[in-house]
């Protein structure tokens, strides 16, 4: 398993997660059903408002489901920032991770490593989280 | 009466794949207790401690189901009930 995903998403990813500091950031990355293909990027609201934990809005995630549906899309990548901790899933991640199908990439914009960031991707699949290589594409 | 329940990706190996299920139920509760009997193990996995899981959502039509009384949201034939996992993390 790997997941390719365009330096122009990963950048705007980044950006994002750098704009809500010191809260997390989070959102998705659609693709046609069954493709595995990362296309349309859909920043959304972290409803939770946390540096510490992040929750799409109910509402929000009722109208993400419709509108895949809708286009015949797809979550293929599911993303969220750690501001404060390494690109690696918490134990709260795993809990509630809800999307066997899914990519969950994490981002770290801390401190220590800066100007570096992380950007790391996963399989989180029944409590058992499996890293990936992440391809960045031109 | 008849009630089609959406039902997400991570709980189909409950309801052998099918992306939607019919129930009955005049609450949501009784929704739920007619979809475990069919599906067995599913209630659990939308209930704790006799309440809805907190990062489980359900909708009836468009409404996310707090704000319509939780479990005993009323529900009438023709509504539809999607259930999505919340997505959330820390």
């Amino acid at each position: 398993m790997s997941i390719e995903i365009s330096q122009a998403f990963a950048d705007a990813i980044l950006e994002q997660s750098r704009a809500e500091y010191p809260d997390e950031c989070c959102g998705v990355i659609l693709g046609p059903v069954g493709s595995g293909k990362a296309l349309r990027h859909k920043p959304m609201l972290n409803a939770a408002h946390s540096p510490t934990f992040y929750e799409f809005d109910s509402k929000d995630l009722l109208a993400l489901y419709r509108e895949a549906d809708d286009n015949d899309e797809e979550i293929v990548v599911i993303y969220h920032s750690h501001t404060e901790t390494e690109a690696y899933p918490s134990r709260t991640d795993i809990a509630y991770a809800g999307e066997p199908g899914a990519h969950y990439v994490l981002v770290s914009t801390r401190k220590e490593i800066a100007p570096a960031t992380e950007f790391r991707s996963f399989r989180i699949v029944d409590g058992v989280v499996t890293e990936e290589p992440v391809t960045i594409t031109g | 009466m008849s009630i089609e329940v959406r039902i997400p990706t991570i709980l189909r190996p409950y309801t052998k794949d099918q992306k939607s299920v019919e129930a009955a139920g005049a609450t949501l509760s009784a929704l739920i207790t007619d979809l475990d009997a069919n599906y067995a193990g599913l209630g659990e996995r939308l209930l704790e401690n006799g309440a809805l899981r907190r990062f489980i959502n359900v909708y009836v039509n468009d409404e996310d189901v707090r704000f319509l009384g939780g479990l005993d949201a009323q529900l009438k034939d023709g509504d539809s009930i999607t259930i999505l996992p919340a997505v959330a993390g820390g």
